[in-house]
């Protein structure tokens, strides 16, 4: 699981690079988080603007992830592509986190 | 893998297509990739294919996880897919465990009014594949598991 890290402040921006979050990498993604959110600040910002297909075991990762963050630190979520965005609102996980369309307006949030 | 299509039987746009992949999460990929590329020629829009590919991804890791249970045993899973006028049919079938009772679950929608600690980690698949899909049957048949389903896309290209 790749992904690239950049840390401004209190925000962490952890940004995935590949384009799948399913069940081959599930936990490998989970793993990646804990290990990256170790030294974060409180607040990190998951950017999914690149990964166009998560199943129920990626949803999955992405809840457990951010309840273990939780309470220290928050999980918020950035760039849902279509079919991300079609699995957060089916299962309306959508109301449980704080969701941005874009990076730029996560960004723009937590900065205001 | 190994993608088949049949010969051309009449004017349809896409002819009826068999996948099979031996059970694992990195072949479950290959298995969605040849099937989105079988259906290629309908040209489905994003939200269609998005139904297709996670209806498909839940119906076949469940039979990486369950059926096929994790311990080293893996088994054929057979992907049949046909386009006919009122959408996409799948049959999968697969020689692992049966359903617990011989049921598909009931797939219900998961409580998220809850305390962080206690938000539900799994239990979507099926959620999403009795939502997303239409005419879901499970048989066991001989020590085959076979499922059939329907997706509502694609839906006017034939009389």
């Amino acid at each position: 699981m790749e992904v690239s890290v950049k840390t401004e402040g209190d925000i962490c921006v952890v940004s995935v690079l590949d384009s799948r979050i399913d069940a081959a990498v599930a936990l490998e993604f989970k793993e990646t988080m804990r290990r990256t959110a170790q030294d974060s600040p409180p607040c990190i910002v998951l950017d999914l603007g690149q990964v166009n297909f998560i199943d129920s075991s990626g949803l999955g990762a992405i809840v457990a992830t951010m309840k273990h963050l939780a309470p220290k630190q928050s999980l918020i979520l950035a760039g849902m592509t279509p079919t991300v965005d079609k699995v957060f609102k089916l299962t309306r996980m959508d109301s449980v986190f704080v969701i941005f369309p874009t990076l730029d307006a996560a960004l723009g949030m937590q900065r205001a | 893998m190994m993608i088949q299509t049949a010969p051309h039987p009449s004017a349809e746009i896409v002819r009826p297509f068999d996948i099979r992949i031996a059970s694992s999460e990195l072949a479950v990929r290959d298995a969605l990739a040849g099937v989105l590329r079988a259906l290629g020629p309908l040209d489905l829009d994003i939200e269609e294919l998005g139904t297709v590919e996670l209806v498909l991804a839940e119906a076949l890791n469940n039979i990486v996880e369950h059926a096929y249970d994790h311990i080293g045993t893996c088994g054929p899973i057979f992907i049949h897919g046909t386009h006919e006028p009122d959408g996409l049919h799948f049959r999968i079938k697969d020689r692992g465990k049966a359903m617990p009772n011989g049921q598909i679950p009931l797939g219900m929608s998961k409580n998220i009014e809850v305390a962080v600690d206690d938000m539900p980690e799994g239990g979507f698949g099926w959620f999403m594949i009795r939502d997303l899909a239409k005419d879901v049957k499970y048989r066991r048949i001989g020590q085959e598991n076979q499922l059939d389903l329907r997706l509502a896309v694609a839906i006017g290209y034939l009389n």
